[in-house]
């Protein structure tokens, strides 16, 4: 399996601060709108964001995790079912401006289940989609991102890891290329 | 990326702690989901799943239809008062007939310990045991388990007493399975005459004296007296069993340490447990019905994962 850097923790770093003026572009003081990190992996981009934000804004800003198991489309077509994670979201999304978060946008269909998972909690008034990675011309479903941390050209069997200090010990994206296809991405 | 290691749930006896950890962890996930504004998951959209009841049930009955309904499934509902099994049809061919209709799972309650287990073996779809006659009521069992978690962090170590007619109980068997399996030590305690003999071969400690039980335990678990199910009088009033077995606030207030009160319904207000008890902080009978939606969509989620397509 050969192994390629696509982001290194500066390059990371520097990339999660210029989303965060991105954000702060279209949603100003962050008075009506709310981030969303998609359980498992795009929380960790959410809390990074959140730090940033709040380093920038000086105030407080309201952040939540969504876990969208339920809602995936592939229950009962997985060899294992995929264990729920949890569901944190400890304020109103009602007419909230939301910012869905993840990790990696490949085939589209996570965010897809998480729109679902999402519009349990009621109606907001929007909602857009944040990516660290876009994996371009992957996608299964009609789903693109508002705000792009990188654009990256892959095949569908590579794999794009996000690394994180507190879980594998450095920031970095990876992209893994290996011969034949591998089992399930996300 | 766990799954259970059963095929069907008859009973807690077949389970192994990690398939009791899986179904309480993902219990937990769906708690938060039925606390939602939208209470419900597309996740059963495509399966079909039968309430057969050939015994009386509100709570139960209620609990799995709408575990059933919150996942998306489509539910039929079955009772043996308005059934053919009134009119000699056999338990297989009834649940075969249903099944000849796509049904995918079966939620089974039958006075006869054991059905569940028999159904299991001789049909196709997947079976969960609603509780069969005196032999186990698994699902009650998890939820306790839950509550118990919920309320005090964990099982392991804990010291729960079942308290009641333990001879006719389901819930106390499926209980004494499950919390052993949990790391928790379990009593039971009730007049001898409602204690089958050999219990403690299970490895339970055995208690006639409710007081002493109380003192020791952190969780008691209050049973109804199942008079339905005794064929003679096995003890000789119930003003008798309710002074000598029922929990009241003086006792309770006259502990040494809080413990939890649970009671897996209906219960029977003044004989096994007072009222002032029952609505009392220490009650988490309430939680317990509210746990049994959860826990049961845990269950049927976790068995719907491997019904094959």
């Amino acid at each position: 399996m050969e192994k390629q850097v696509i982001l290194n923790a500066t390059q990371l770093e520097l990339t999660l601060k210029r989303l965060s003026h991105e954000l702060i572009e279209t949603h100003d003081t962050f008075e009506n709108s709310v981030l969303i990190g998609l359980q498992p992996r795009g929380i960790h981009v959410a809390t990074r964001l959140k730090t940033q934000l709040e380093l920038i804004l000086s105030h407080t800003i309201q952040a939540g995790n969504l876990d969208i198991t339920f809602h995936r489309d592939d229950f009962r077509r997985r060899e294992t079912p995929i264990l729920p994670s949890i569901t944190n979201i400890d304020f109103s999304i009602e007419n909230k401006r939301v910012i869905l978060i993840d990790d990696v946008l490949f085939t589209g269909r996570t965010i897809r289940a998480g729109l679902d998972a999402l519009l349990t909690f009621g109606r907001p008034s929007q909602v857009q989609l944040l990516t660290l990675i876009d994996r371009r011309y992957s996608r299964d479903l009609p789903i693109q991102a508002d705000y792009i941390g990188k654009t990256v050209d892959t095949l569908t069997s590579e794999r794009v890891a996000v690394e994180w200090k507190e879980i594998e010990g450095q920031d970095q994206i990876l992209l893994f290329t290996k011969e034949g296809n591998e089992a399930a991405q996300r | 990326m766990k799954q259970l290691s059963v095929d069907h749930l008859t009973g807690i006896v077949d389970l192994t702690r990690q398939d009791i950890e899986l179904i309480l962890e993902t219990a937990a996930r769906f708690k938060e989901v039925i606390n939602r504004p939208i209470k419900k998951v597309p996740s059963l959209r495509d399966i079909t799943i039968a309430n057969v009841f050939f015994e009386n049930s509100t709570r139960t009955r209620l609990s799995f239809e709408l575990a059933q309904k919150r996942l998306s499934a489509d539910v039929v509902n079955f009772s043996a008062a308005s059934s053919s099994v009134k009119k000699g049809e056999t338990l297989v061919d009834t649940v075969n007939n249903i099944l000849a209709m796509k049904v995918d799972m079966v939620v089974m309650r039958h006075p006869n310990p054991g059905a569940a287990k028999f159904l299991s073996q001789k049909i196709k779809a997947r079976v969960v045991n609603a509780g069969d006659g005196t032999h186990e009521h698994p699902t009650q069992a998890l939820l306790d388990a839950f509550s118990i978690q919920e309320k005090l962090g964990s099982v392991e170590g804990k010291k729960v007493v079942i308290v009641g007619d333990i001879l006719h109980s389901r819930v106390a068997l499926s209980n004494i399975y499950c919390l052993q399996k949990l790391g928790a030590e379990v009593m039971v305690c009730g007049p001898s005459t409602l204690i089958p003999k050999y219990i403690s071969d299970l490895g339970v400690r055995v208690s006639h004296n409710l007081r002493e039980a109380l003192e020791w335990c952190d969780v008691a678990n209050m049973l109804r007296i199942q008079l339905e199910r005794q064929d003679i009088k096995y003890f000789p009033s119930l003003r008798e069993y309710a002074l000598l077995f029922g929990l009241d606030k003086s006792l309770l207030d006259s502990l040494s340490k809080e413990i939890v009160i649970m009671h897996p319904g209906p219960i029977n207000r003044g004989v096994e447990i007072s009222s002032d008890v029952a609505d009392s902080a220490q009650s988490i009978i309430l939680d317990q019905v509210e746990n049994g939606v959860a826990v049961r969509m845990a269950v049927i989620y976790l068995l719907a994962a491997k019904i094959e397509r």
